[in-house]
């Protein structure tokens, strides 16, 4: 059942090439809005179906995968989902699919520019993301990776502002620096071992190595990809980044982007050293570390920002640590809680930042303090966001309890007290700073929201489907996509154990 | 028949018709540029099939009037030779059609010598690839220089100052080469490369062959404006006409490159060299200065073109290091980045050409975003180019940069590995900075025009005409092709010129 078998097939590719082929149909239409929506929503619909197609052989362990051609000399452009790939895959195409009719209510509601720029973009990303998620080596990986980057950009710098420019080169000098990190951790590798393939557990020649050398690659791989992961220190580019629209900060900055990152850490974790190389040299200890206290500081930072999309910000940069806690437990249900949380934070994370855009779209606020009352106004999209950020705080039966409850037992069985402790002052810190603004918008009362009701209807279905989507995960954790059964395989590859 | 006489043919097409264009051009001027371009288009298929011919059955010699080597004139075409002849003749073609309206812009009165001169040109550089003789690729050496020095004389006001310089430091660099000949023929009695590299290992030891090469490597060093003998190459570049800068920037030092590659690793043994003297380590760590030096220089400037040129200086470095790490992996990527830089540069100068013939100039501080609405394709052609130029995959500056860097930790070079990789970088930042004036919205301190963002203003297009486009495009989308075609070039071609030496 741990024995990954392969197939070829081309949906792997189509899945990537999709979105991509629909960015020049979204330039050709640039002068009829509708019909350049249409592209996108249409590619985000085929993008999530061949996705899903892929769903069914990944469950039981059996691989579709696209070998194009050589790119370097013994190393081909190989994508495989597998079921780490498709779960990553699933959980991106998913929400791009409700991204798109957000972000269309979204600009029409602010009547942004240079609206054709930003659905190719945002298309050309997921193309990158899903690119990153199949990715069957390093060198596919990094690839896809810098592009993933590189369609970014035009996303941070959309509102073209002096802020937004500015964080746009915030951006670049950090996921530039790390991209060149990551190709000289990856031509190591290639150098010392002769190969660049994922393989689950680790790379086996890596046991050749000595000690120092493998610290000083794993060392250079985490900062590489750590960067879109956001483990501190190198996550200032995040909160900087929130100058961009809220769309892309929903989707990108909570879901495709920085889930490379963390998606990234996983592979390295798993498939490129393994357990068994990290436990021996102390390395996830240091992971445990950084990533605890990346938790607690962003949960205190979250605290002092009061622009609501700063703490959303600053939010993330604590769970997508959870993740890497995850990672770094190196013990199956450690492995699971780690996994699901890609999916749970997605889904949760994703419905905060649509409610800051409605909100945004609809009563020009970004402050905190200015939302008293606003609840009453919008009391679909204020409830949403409560729901969403009770599940963060970890409260059942939302889906962010389930993924701390096992991240919670994969710290029992490494036999780590600090990091339960971790786990559960972060659950109180983050109920501390998200509390507070659903009781302002609850609970306080304020003349000024009178007039405005709900945002558009393209905005409030999509959040609150998100919405409903976490809480029935939450139920149902292995309902609809079997995110559990494959978090489940994911850890026993990893492990090369079978888990009940 | 045709296959024995392949290294002449190149050669002596543009050689021919380079004394064509002025006899029939006194006459009827219009005819200089049809010749011109029918030279190059007809000398494209010529180095493609000896490419193919070389690669699929070996070398081709050919002995110029019937003299045997050593004591005749040997042409000797070798897959490193052919392979950079196609670059040549391709990117030169390019570059050729999207001159005809610069030059008429920028020099009407001059389109006769100027034509005439880029063929003597292009005979002087495809000569010094396919020879096989050292005091022969020091005449065609001269050939290509004196028509270099004509060429970036027809430019702006300060381009005979420009040329004058270029001609002083280019005739001391083919000075040094030609003592260094003269060193060497006098210990060896012989000029054949074939010939010298059997007998150089055994008089190796004797200083004055030791001398004569440090003397080419030096001669050579200034050709191909290896830091700190670059110092004549910004001025040459940015103040020759657009037309000639973008065939000069690409293909000039590239050749001088080809001939360091030549000397260093085909006539001498590298390994045996580096016994005595460290020449290939003292180029690979003026490479290294010269990549950061070139990139901070190209941080400084204000004018696109010169910004290039202080950009290609970085960029010949990074082919120094290619070439002094003495590897396979290195020298792969030394050669994968001529071919890349040649395209990204053609690129990028005929880029900067279309900028000066649209908007008259090519200032980076003048640029603002209406440039990314009035030239959307030259201006995507930029950001293309720009991202090769960084070495962000999937374009080709990334692969070529990947060998260099595998090269690097082959050799245990982490200097070099970090050098690389930082130079991307700075790459990174000199080209955002344009990149984010053409695309987004800056306030200028004196400008009548600071409104820029907020205010649509209609902007009617001031794209380039399809003659200008279509050349700066198939070489910026030719990036894209080169980058996923790094593996076959590296497989097919690439391998077989690696060095036995190596």
């Amino acid at each position: 059942m741990n024995d990954l078998s392969t197939y070829p097939s081309a949906v792997p590719l189509l899945a990537i090439l999709v979105s991509a082929a629909s960015v020049p149909l979204i330039g050709i239409s640039a002068r009829r809005p509708n019909l350049r929506e249409f592209w996108t929503l249409l590619a985000a619909g085929a993008k999530f179906a061949l996705v899903l197609s892929l769903l069914p052989s990944a469950l039981v362990s059996r691989a579709a995968e696209t070998r194009l051609f050589q790119i370097s000399p013994g190393i081909d452009l190989t994508l495989r989902a597998d079921p780490f790939g498709v779960f990553f895959a699933l959980i991106a195409s998913g929400l791009w699919i409700l991204t798109s009719f957000y972000s269309i209510g979204y600009v029409r509601g602010l009547k942004e520019k240079h609206q054709t720029r930003y659905f190719a973009s945002f298309a050309l990303c997921l193309s990158a993301t899903l690119g990153v998620a199949f990715a069957a080596n390093l060198l596919t990986f990094v690839i896809f990776f810098e592009i993933l980057t590189i369609s970014t950009y035009p996303l941070v710098i959309h509102k073209q502002t002096p802020e937004a420019i500015a964080a746009g080169r915030k951006y670049l000098a950090f996921t530039l620096t790390a991209g060149v990190v990551l190709v000289a951790a990856m031509a190591a590798t290639l150098q010392l071992t002769g190969t660049l393939e994922f393989q689950a557990g680790g790379l086996s020649a890596l046991e050749d190595l000595s000690p120092v050398e493998v610290k000083i690659l794993f060392g250079m791989f985490l900062a590489g990809v750590g960067v879109k992961a956001a483990i501190m220190p190198l996550h200032a580019w995040l909160p900087a980044a929130m100058a961009a629209p809220t769309p892309v900060s929903a989707l990108l900055h909570a879901v495709a982007v920085v889930k490379s990152g963390v998606f990234g850490v996983f592979r390295v974790v798993g498939f490129v050293f393994g357990p068994e190389t990290l436990s021996r040299y102390g390395l996830n200890e240091v992971m445990l570390w950084l990533a605890g206290s990346t938790i607690l500081l962003a949960s205190c930072l979250a605290f002092s920002e009061d622009n609501l999309k700063r703490r959303l910000a600053y939010s993330t940069v604590g769970h997508l640590s959870y993740v890497v806690l995850g990672a770094a437990l190196l013990s199956p249900s450690g492995l699971i809680g780690g996994l699901l949380h890609i999916a749970n934070h997605a889904t949760m994370k994703i419905v905060l930042f649509f409610c800051a855009g409605a909100i945004y779209v609809n009563a020009h606020k970004e402050k905190i303090s200015e939302l008293d009352g606003i609840g009453r106004a919008m009391p679909w999209t204020m409830g949403a966001f409560a729901l969403a950020s009770l599940g963060l705080a970890g409260v059942p039966p939302v889906n962010g309890f389930v993924s701390k409850w096992y991240l919670g037992l994969g710290a029992l069985e490494a036999g780590s007290v600090a990091v339960l402790s971790i786990l559960l002052i972060s659950g109180l810190l983050n109920a501390g700073y998200f509390v507070p603004i659903v009781y302002r918008a609850f609970f306080k009362q304020s003349e000024k929201f009178r007039s405005i009701g709900e945002a558009s209807a393209w905005m409030v279905v999509p959040l609150i489907l998100a919405a409903g989507l976490s809480a029935l995960l939450g139920l149902m954790p292995d309902r609809f996509f079997h995110f559990f059964t494959l978090a489940q395989q994911i850890a026993a590859q990893v492990l090369e154990v079978s888990i009940p | 028949m045709i296959e024995a006489n392949l290294p002449l043919l190149v050669p002596l097409t543009f050689l021919i018709l380079a004394l064509l264009i002025p006899l029939i051009g006194v006459r009827v001027p219009g005819a200089a540029y049809p010749l011109a371009l029918a030279a190059v288009l007809a000398s494209i298929p010529m180095a493609g099939f000896g490419l193919f011919r070389v690669i699929e059955g070996g070398p081709v010699t050919y002995t110029l009037g019937g003299w045997e080597a050593p004591v005749g004139i040997e042409l000797v075409l070798d897959p490193l030779a052919s392979f950079l002849t196609l670059v040549v003749t391709v990117v030169s073609c390019l570059v050729l059609i999207h001159a005809r309206h610069v030059a008429s812009v920028e020099h009407p009165d001059k389109r006769v010598p100027y034509y005439s001169l880029v063929l003597l040109l292009l005979a002087g550089f495809c000569g010094i690839l396919s020879t096989g003789d050292l005091f022969n690729l020091y005449v065609f050496l001269e050939i290509s220089s004196l028509a270099g020095y004509g060429l970036v004389a027809i430019g702006d006001k300060r381009s005979p100052v420009a040329a004058y310089r270029y001609l002083i430091l280019g005739s001391v660099g083919t000075g040094f080469y030609l003592l260094g000949i003269g060193f060497i023929y006098v210990m060896s009695g012989s000029l054949n490369m074939a010939d010298l590299a059997r007998i150089l290992p055994h008089i190796l030891d004797q200083p004055p062959v030791l001398s004569g090469l440090i003397l080419m490597v030096t001669g050579i060093g200034l050709k191909m404006a290896l830091f700190p003998l670059h110092f004549w190459l910004p001025d040459a570049y940015s103040s020759a006409s657009s037309a000639t800068s973008a065939l000069l920037a690409p293909l000039g030092t590239k050749v001088g490159a080809y001939i360091l590659i030549r000397v260093l690793f085909f006539v001498f043994d590298p390994a045996e060299v580096e016994q005595r003297v460290p020449i290939a380590s003292v180029i690979a760590w003026l490479s290294a200065a010269g990549v950061l030096y070139g990139s901070l220089m190209a941080l400084a400037q204000q004018e696109l073109k010169r910004m290039l040129a202080y950009s290609s200086v970085a960029q010949i470095g990074y082919i120094g290091l290619g070439l002094g790490m003495a590897n396979p992996l290195g020298f792969t990527g030394a050669v994968l980045h001529i071919l890349n830089h040649a395209f990204m540069k053609a690129a990028l100068f005929l880029v900067a050409g279309n900028l000066r013939v649209k908007v008259g100039h090519s200032n980076i501080a003048d640029m603002d975003q209406r440039l990314s609405r009035q030239m959307p394709w030259s201006m995507a052609a930029l950001v293309v180019a720009a991202l090769s130029m960084i070495g962000l995959p999937p374009t080709a500056g990334f692969f070529s940069k990947w060998y260099l860097v595998l090269g690097g930790i082959q050799g245990s070079d982490w200097v070099f590995v970090a050098v690389i990789l930082l130079g991307g970088l700075l790459n990174a930042i000199y080209f955002f900075r344009v990149v984010e004036r053409v695309y987004l919205p800056f306030r200028k301190g004196s400008s009548d025009h600071a409104a820029a963002d907020g205010v649509q203003e209609v902007v009617e297009s001031r794209e380039v005409r399809l003659s200008m486009l279509a050349p700066t495009l198939v070489l910026a989308g030719g990036l894209l092709v080169l980058g996923l075609a790094s593996s076959f070039l590296v497989n097919r071609v690439i391998q077989l010129m690696i060095p036995p030496g190596l």
